[in-house]
């Protein structure tokens, strides 16, 4: 009788250290695929990567193929991206958390708002198709692609916003309001200073999956072949600023990569490997910052 | 002395006084100013409101022009999609089972691995283990998916061509995988979420009976816990379905009406990809059939949340 307890409490015991062995490994597939990933791009692309690499346009030889139009295409998109996402996220966010009344229309609006998260991105750029593009005349544009994927991570943004602003304790709100503050003034001066750490992650985290994103932007009819640049941003002449880069046709990074891979020529592969490499670079850098700001401002601030 | 008092509140205009002070139709400047911001963050607010409607209103008004010509009978029915053949049939069941296949294998990957991954890490794994897992896992999901889909092209494909002799190099079995690959983070932390929301007296009670840790997991925590479990499992199908870049560059660009995952085949994403590359006039058919692939792929995601959501009611737990 106590044997049999005693085998059956073994067994359970064996099953229960058995399972902590796959769940490491559970674990250890997604690493070791992400491992796999960033070793066979570096296998097959960091041969390709020179000075030359990002300062050619694309070409039909491989050999003298870059990224150039690629990666100034990405940052002046990132820019518009950056420009239209945070303050209208960061607003949206303070009015969310700091003003709306509990009534139907915020109840939508969150709804709403959660829901958006869970379209794929392709729909975006459908929509950018035909309200961009062709009803407001935009054009196949750097504006019109910074605007979709701008509208692609409002959520991400508002989410973010909504999290940090929370974690502001009210003893710190009525203070400012004992001194006479208004409530724009408290948040202003207050709330969004303290809770600019969790934002700013928030942002780093949606621009960084802005950066890879491709299907809307193909969905916009981003070329695939580019060489040239946009206008620059400052000109020799009066007033010096120029605007007129946001209407160019552009083409970005995953554009580049996609127009690689799909080559049968396995040179063009290595290109692709190699424009990978940076983009990967590039997406990883971001969630480290993200990753740190969020350790430090943890650990910084205790109410 | 004894006039101090007086004095400053001469010179210090009291409350009363400062907010009857610039009066403008009834409200002070500064209350002005304060509902003017308001609104504008209410504005920006309703930003998202316009963009739902901007993505409703765009796919149905297209699809309304596409289905002019086309009766939702042959759509629906029909087993050929050759919108760009001179001779062209609209049947979306070919992009359908294409979707379906890839993100059915991409579920098989993601579930289990997933939830192993969830009850590990709010289980077993220790804190520090944690903070250095769950960042990592997280990057799988940051990943831009063009890159996962060069992964699945050109490492998965050749690697499964060798275990599995006569897989085409377009093949739906390795873009499924890697989808999900890419979607076991937005699985693990939503689930170890929900298990972690479990009341510590319910898993302490489940201890007190000498359960094992493992025991606990299976049949306390997860049972508990799968309501939220059941929306992470929706969230992953969503994303499976909505992945256009690894099954436009893994799976080909065909139309093929099969289930089975050795072969390639077009999704509705790879083929609004498809279509996009190319130079199409503006109001052509094949451009509008675009939007319409694109409501049906709405409607696809549309159906399974609203499973999700009574699965979810059927499963629920409330505690106090």
């Amino acid at each position: 009788m106590i044997k049999d307890l005693e085998k059956n409490t073994a067994r359970r015991k064996r099953r229960d250290a058995l399972f902590a062995v796959i769940g490491l490994l559970a674990t250890f597939v997604g690493m070791i695929t992400l491992g796999a990933l960033l070793l066979d791009l570096a296998m097959d692309g960091a041969g390709r990567l020179s000075y030359n690499f990002f300062t050619s346009y694309p070409s039909r030889f491989a050999g003298q193929a870059g990224i150039l139009s690629a990666w100034v295409g990405t940052t002046a998109v990132m820019v518009v991206t950056a420009a239209t996402a945070v303050p209208m996220g960061v607003a949206a966010g303070v009015y969310l958390e700091e003003y709306a009344p509990k009534n139907w229309i915020t109840a939508i609006i969150e709804i709403n708002i959660a829901n958006l998260a869970g379209v794929p991105s392709i729909i975006y750029g459908l929509m950018a198709l035909g309200l961009f593009v062709y009803l407001f005349n935009l054009g196949q544009s750097i504006l019109t692609a910074g605007l979709t994927l701008a509208l692609l991570i409002l959520p991400i943004v508002i989410v973010a916003t909504r999290e940090s602003i929370r974690a502001v304790p009210n003893s710190i709100r009525e203070a400012a309001y004992a001194l006479g503050a208004t409530k724009w003034r408290t948040i202003r001066d207050h709330v969004l200073p303290y809770s600019t750490g969790g934002i700013l992650t928030g942002v780093i985290i949606a621009l960084s999956r802005a950066i890879g994103e491709t299907a809307p932007l193909i969905t916009i009819g981003a070329l695939t072949f580019i060489a040239f640049l946009p206008d620059p941003p400052i000109t020799s002449e009066f007033p010096f600023i120029s605007f007129q880069w946001l209407m160019s046709p552009f083409t970005v990074m995953p554009i580049q990569m996609f127009n690689w891979v799909s080559r049968p020529q396995q040179e063009f592969h290595l290109n692709a490997a190699a424009t990978g490499l940076v983009l990967m670079f590039m997406t990883l850098c971001m969630n480290a910052i993200a990753i740190y700001f969020r350790y430090r401002f943890r650990k910084r601030i205790k109410w | 002395m004894a006039n101090i008092p007086a004095k400053t509140e001469t010179s210090f205009p009291s409350v009363r006084e400062l907010s009857t002070q610039s009066k403008f139709g009834g409200l002070s400047l500064q209350r002005i100013r304060e509902r003017i911001i308001e609104f504008f963050l209410f504005l920006a607010a309703l930003s998202s409101i316009v963009i739902t409607v901007g993505i409703v209103g765009v796919l149905l008004y297209e699809s309304e022009q596409f289905f002019a010509h086309v009766s939702i009978v042959e759509f629906l029915t029909d087993t050929q999609w050759t919108v760009l053949f001179t001779n062209p049939r609209y049947g979306i069941l070919p992009l359908v089972t294409g979707t379906l296949v890839t993100s059915m294998i991409a579920l098989i990957v993601a579930l289990p691995l997933g939830t192993i991954i969830a009850i590990y890490l709010s289980e077993y794994a220790s804190h520090r283990v944690r903070e250095i897992l769950k960042p990592i896992l997280e990057l799988l999901s940051a990943v831009p998916t063009v890159v996962f889909g060069y992964f699945a092209l050109l490492f998965l494909t050749p690697i499964l061509q060798k275990l599995l002799p006569g897989l085409p190099g377009f093949n739906m079995l390795s873009a499924g995988m890697i989808i999900g690959v890419m979607i076991i983070p937005y699985i693990s932390s939503l689930s170890e979420d929900a298990i972690k929301a479990v009341p510590v007296t319910i898993r302490e009670g489940s201890y007190a009976m000498g359960a094992t840790r493992l025991q606990t997991a299976l049949r306390v925590l997860v049972p508990s816990a799968f309501s939220g479990i059941a929306s992470a499992y929706v969230l992953g199908f969503s994303r499976a379905v909505g992945e256009t870049m690894i099954v436009a560059v893994a799976a080909g660009t065909q139309p093929n009406l099969t289930l089975n995952p050795m072969e390639g085949a077009a999704t509705i994403t790879a083929y609004i990809v498809q279509v996009s590359l190319g130079d199409l006039p503006h109001g052509s058919i094949a451009y509008q059939s675009i939007f319409a692939a694109g409501l049906m792929l709405m409607l696809m995601t549309l159906v399974f949340n609203i499973g999700g959501h009574f699965l979810r009611k059927k499963f629920r737990e409330i505690y106090e």
